[in-house]
């Protein structure tokens, strides 16, 4: 196995009775790089994930995470790994520093506390480290969430379906996070069902369809797979996305900004 | 190779024991921020412990001074057996927020997520009997027991609560629905009233009888009664570990598989 390779899964295969849910799963991720698996509900992505940081054994093939055998060396891989996954694993009861604190305490860290509070301060979340996670937004949730997947700064992280259920304010701090970490060198598995996170984040990108991957490589050569592009004229009109992210900006000063504006202009069209 | 093994070995040793603080350290956070898990534990049996003193007790013939000595040892089980549907409760928690699976991706000793919840358990419950015992002493609970007897009592009840708490670990691994996770503890709770608890057996009709004076619930509440009476428990002492240790044995087996497949 070379170096450069993170991931290597070859052949993986998962039935749960007679539900057949991986068929023979092959992909390499680089190191370094984020990788998309992409698919619908029920392809199987969560089970590939699930496989890969040692909570489930597959059946057939073999999965190297790190250079370790799933099957043969989870303890190393447990070592190698993070997994945020599809829903925020925090603890309601505690305070979201207590959340990381108990983490980077189980990963036999030193300076607990020290790492709590630099990771809350990196995911602004500390005007809220005190109070207790249960009365966390969704959004907040997700950062610390992963936030506390951050912690010993394991060389490969798994998100499964990271932005599911997030308003688009949270998704796009969710995606820099995200970008900043692969920056730094971390490797990135990413499920996601939605096409345009891929297409945002991922240096390579997987289809996965019924147990198998149908398709894979970079935007560019997914993109070759179609008939090649075609030059049209289309009006550009802004999306609702783009619509809502520049009225409800992203601190109090540009909101009011808008609602200054758009008064003005009603006043204007009153008169 | 053989010291390679031996290095591994006593890293996941001190792994183990220092993971386990740890996790036990949250879990108690999960208690003291939600003091009503203890009041409601202890609710049923202290109502029970009303109701059979001061409507029924006068009317029961326990060949005891004082019925509220003869009723406390069945009470206390009462009480164990209704606080440890919350371990089941506490674990299943963990098992749907994601927060167990989290636990089971990083590098520690997985099985001090379970015996965090049990050792937690142990201390909820004798959380719970410790203010059910105060609340006996102000109905006029006395007992004439020595440091010895009382330590014996101690054992007993940490023994009973280690036994249905690995018991509560099968359902809290395997439920689909938070109700399903605590409904197991329902018949031990009702255990003790087909026992010496509340009225001597030998009033009882043959088949109930017997059901009654073989079952664990008879042989530990004797064995309580006569410790905290100041008198030498006799056999029953004997019957009860062994049904305890039986118990905790086949409940940690069966657990350990639950939680093996649930892992795989």
């Amino acid at each position: 196995m070379t170096t450069d390779t993170a991931i290597r899964v070859q052949g993986l295969q998962k039935s749960y009775k007679k539900l057949h849910v991986l068929r023979g799963v092959d992909f390499e991720v680089a190191r370094g790089s984020i990788f998309a698996l992409l698919g619908s509900n029920g392809a199987g992505k969560t089970t590939v994930v699930k496989i890969l940081s040692t909570l489930l054994k597959s059946d057939a093939g073999t999965a190297i995470v790190n250079g370790f055998d799933v099957a043969a060396q989870p303890a190393k891989v447990r070592e190698s790994v993070s997994l945020t996954g599809q829903f925020a694993a925090v603890d309601e009861i505690l305070t979201g520093r207590e959340n990381l604190v108990l983490v980077a305490r189980l990963r036999h860290l030193k300076d607990a506390g020290q790492i709590a509070d630099d990771l809350l301060a990196r995911f602004q979340l500390t005007d809220a480290a005190t109070r207790r996670v249960a009365t966390y937004s969704g959004g907040m949730r997700r950062r610390l969430d992963i936030a506390m997947s951050l912690i010993g700064h394991p060389p490969v992280i798994f998100l499964d379906e990271p932005t599911t259920g997030l308003d688009p304010q949270s998704r796009l701090e969710v995606w820099n996070s995200v970008k900043e970490l692969a920056g730094k060198g971390t490797t990135v598995l990413l499920t996601t069902q939605y096409l345009d996170e891929a297409e945002q984040l991922a240096d390579q990108i997987a289809i996965l369809h019924q147990g198998r991957i149908i398709a894979g490589g970079t935007l560019a050569e997914l993109k070759q797979l179609l008939p090649p592009a075609k030059v049209e004229y289309v009006e550009k009109q802004p999306t609702l996305e783009d619509v809502f992210l520049a009225i409800v900006g992203d601190d109090d000063k540009d909101a009011t900004l808008a609602t200054t504006a758009a008064s003005a202009q009603t006043s204007k069209e009153q008169r | 190779m053989t010291k390679q093994f031996g290095e591994l070995a006593s890293r996941t040793t001190r792994h183990f024991f220092g993971d386990t603080a740890v996790l036990l350290g949250r879990s108690l956070r999960h208690i003291t921020r939600s003091l009503d898990t203890i009041i409601t534990t202890t609710i049923m049996p202290i109502a029970f412990m009303l109701l059979f003193v001061y409507v029924f007790g006068g009317a029961i013939n326990s060949g005891s001074d004082s019925y509220v000595n003869y009723l406390l040892p069945g009470i206390l089980l009462i009480t164990i057996a209704s606080g440890i549907s919350y371990t089941a409760f506490r674990l299943f928690l963990d098992m749907k927020s994601g927060v167990f699976e989290r636990f089971q991706t990083m590098p520690i000793a997985r099985s001090s997520v379970l015996w965090a919840h049990v050792l937690t358990s142990l201390v909820a419950n004798l959380i719970s009997v410790v203010v059910v015992v105060l609340v006996a002493l102000l109905m006029g609970f006395r007992s004439s027991a020595g440091v010895l007897a009382w330590l014996a009592v101690a054992g007993s009840l940490i023994l009973f609560t280690l036994a249905l708490t690995w018991i509560a670990v099968i359902p809290g691994l395997s439920a689909k629905s938070a109700d399903g996770a605590s409904a197991f503890s329902y018949p031990l709770i009702f255990l003790p009233f087909i026992s010496s608890a509340f009225v001597p057996t030998d009033t009882m009709p043959g088949p109930v009888r017997a059901f009654a004076e073989n079952q664990p619930v008879t042989s530990i509440v004797n064995t309580i009664r006569d410790l905290l009476a100041g008198q030498p428990a006799g056999t029953d002492i004997w019957i009860a570990l062994a049904w305890c240790v039986g118990v905790l044995i086949v409940a940690y087996a069966f657990a350990m598989a639950t939680y093996r497949r649930k892992i795989a």
